[in-house]
């Protein structure tokens, strides 16, 4: 789909900006700005799986948060392991916990995804309100069970002594640290243009449109729908790790529903079913977060609001306001 | 046994008010077609109204008197304001725009009262106990919210099923176009309705003052069970959010309190007691899975 002039130097622009950030900000004398980037860039790839089930896939789900905080449990747990030197699990199969981000991360998005077949099993088979209910009755529960977990810090959550050790790569550095996150933000745009670009992309969004219509042509939407589910379970998980490493603490507020509630805002009011939406819509939301929260304490009194006037009057989003002559599903 | 009978009570006191909260939010979703994620800040209102009140003038009547239409009016002001655009949106905005709501509210209550929690006493003339069977004293306040909530159950039902009021819900419930066509002024109703629901949630939240604390965010925990209840009973039905708040109430008060216990039998004590917190704390969200799985559009479907 060819994309008017003014979007793709928008879109070049905004990468060149995004890879020359640090020594520009470093120039400036205002290092926590990378800190700040790469925090938005972790919330632009957890926007970015939702928006795969939410955009495309018009599930509504209300309990993404659960995956993002369940993939930065596994890579504190793991780290925790690791520095005492016990074993994980014993039985039935020997676990001893790692420090890797080679091991870490890819365990933290294959124990979401797995998450999140289970519940999506079970959750698929609702639909409209009952399927928003049901993904927030799931992530309710994780969120209880961390609670609950009192060798990981029950309620008060669970420190890691450091960032994951991955290679050449030093994670401890803040700018190393964004570049990799850069990396992994853009290559999940990459694969998600492919993907909803693909056949399962357009048997998707048909399934968002129509389902009993795509029933009817013999594609198996439920199979599908879950393929999906799991897929944006993996990349959350992924997103976790991440956020895990950078604030190098977890704790149960991490799959609050509050959370699961700014994922949600983040797609929305970047734009859903627009593969960079997510991006523009973590941007926005964590500045608009940074810039209230210096000017007054009570900032919420004025997000709130906000977020209200955006689902009453702005549709589309903010990316529909940059790429004016594009189309949704682009 | 005695005991068994104190958790019972207990779970009936929690099931009544979630009752209160999801009576409002059932009708406002089965009528109105919203999902008001806001109504836990009606809850928390009323509460917040009620201490003021009380801290002024020492009396729990009075902070219950001035907490209903306190809340009425704020759950109105906002239907007008806010929420009367979303009828028509899909499920999603609704849930965005009401997330901003309590937001909003939470900064609000907090900015007016302060971030510290209140407390509220129990009004004296019900600070005793009562005895049910010899034997077994049960705290009269505990007991007063299980009457007061059988009463507005029952008032509830009076008059959605015996009032005029009550036959234009119905009827708009199962078709907006054609009450308004009637010439019903179907703006106001609603905003009734969405009142009377506020009123309830104030309600609850006046009653839950003196057990729970008076706190920011009080709203939403509560909220999120008052939606398991509604899911498990039937969007929309009244019946079913009684019996869906009682099963929830019980089910939660009860396994807080014997899950650990029942563990215990066959585990080591300290992991008895972290497993069984834990699935007593998602025993009902266990519960909710459990009935959709079953009846997908929960206990007692609305309409057809």
């Amino acid at each position: 789909m060819a994309r008017p002039v003014v979007t793709r130097l928008f879109i070049w622009g905004a990468l060149v900006l995004l890879l020359a950030l640090p020594p520009l900000v470093q120039g400036l004398g205002a290092d926590f700005a990378v800190g700040v980037a790469t925090r938005i860039l972790i919330f632009a790839l957890v926007g970015t799986s939702l928006n795969l089930i939410l955009g495309y896939g018009g599930m509504v789900s209300f309990g993404h948060a659960a995956f993002f905080g369940a993939g930065a449990y596994v890579v504190a747990i793991l780290a925790q392991h690791d520095t005492y030197g016990e074993p994980l699990l014993t039985w039935p199969i020997a676990v001893e916990g790692t420090q890797s981000a080679f091991i870490a991360w890819p365990a933290a998005m294959a124990v979401s995804a797995i998450l999140a077949l289970v519940i999506g099993v079970v959750a698929l088979r609702t639909s409209g309100l009952y399927f928003i209910m049901i993904t927030l009755a799931f992530a309710q529960m994780l969120y209880f069970f961390f609670i609950s977990l009192r060798a990981y810090g029950g309620e008060d959550g669970l420190s890691l002594f450091a960032r994951s050790a991955a290679g050449p790569l030093d994670l401890a550095d803040d700018v190393h640290f964004y570049y990799l996150v850069l990396g992994l933000v853009l290559l999940a745009l990459w694969l998600k243009r492919r993907l909803v670009a693909a056949r399962f992309g357009r048997v998707l969004r048909g399934i968002r449109d129509n389902e009993r219509r795509m029933q009817a042509l013999g594609f198996p939407t439920f199979r599908y729908k879950l393929a999906a589910f799991a897929m944006a379970g993996a990349a959350a998980g992924l997103a976790g790790a991440l956020i895990a490493n950078q604030t190098e603490f977890v704790s149960p507020s991490f799959l609050d529903w509050q959370r699961s509630g700014e994922i949600l805002v983040i797609v929305i009011l970047g734009g859903m079913g627009r593969v960079y939406g997510p991006v523009a819509g973590a941007a926005a939301f964590l500045l608009l977060e940074e810039v209230l929260s210096a000017w007054t304490d009570h900032w919420m009194l004025v997000l709130g609001p906000i977020l209200v006037l955006v689902v009453l009057f702005a549709k589309g989003g903010i990316w529909s306001l940059i790429d004016r002559g594009g189309q949704a599903d682009g | 046994m005695l005991l068994v009978l104190e958790q019972v009570l207990n779970g009936l006191q929690l099931g009544v008010m979630l009752f209160l909260l999801a009576a409002g939010l059932t009708l406002v979703l089965g009528i109105m077609n919203l999902v008001n994620l806001a109504h836990g800040s009606l809850y928390m209102i009323g509460a917040f109204v009620a201490a003021g009140v009380i801290r002024l003038t020492d009396s729990f009547l009075l902070g219950l008197l001035a907490a209903l239409p306190a809340a009425a009016l704020v759950g109105m002001a906002v239907e007008v304001i806010a929420l009367r655009r979303l009828y028509t949106r899909q499920h999603l905005d609704q849930v965005l725009a009401t997330f901003g709501l309590i937001l909003f509210f939470n900064e609000l209550v907090r900015i007016l009262w302060g971030p510290r929690a209140l407390f509220m006493d129990v009004p004296h003339w019900l600070s005793g106990t009562v005895e049910i069977v010899p034997g077994a004293p049960y705290p009269a306040f505990r007991l007063a919210i299980i009457v007061v909530g059988g009463a507005v159950a029952g008032f509830l039902y009076w008059l959605v099923r015996r009032t005029r009021l009550g036959m234009l819900i119905r009827a708009g419930a199962s078709n907006r176009e054609m009450v308004g066509a009637l010439g019903v002024d179907i703006k106001r109703l609603y905003t009734l309705v969405f009142g009377l629901g506020a009123m309830l949630a104030a309600l609850a939240g006046v009653m839950a003052g003196p057990i729970y604390a008076v706190e920011v965010g009080m709203g939403e925990p509560v909220l999120i069970v008052a939606f398991v209840v509604v899911v498990i009973g039937g969007i929309g039905s009244v019946r079913g959010a009684l019996v869906g708040a009682l099963l929830v109430g019980l089910v939660d008060t009860l396994g807080r309190a014997f899950l650990p216990t029942l563990f215990r039998a066959f585990l080591a004590p300290d992991t008895a007691d972290g497993l069984g917190a834990a699935l007593a704390s998602m025993a009902i969200y266990v519960l909710m899975a459990a009935v959709l799985a079953w009846r997908p559009r929960g206990l007692f479907p609305a309409h057809g």
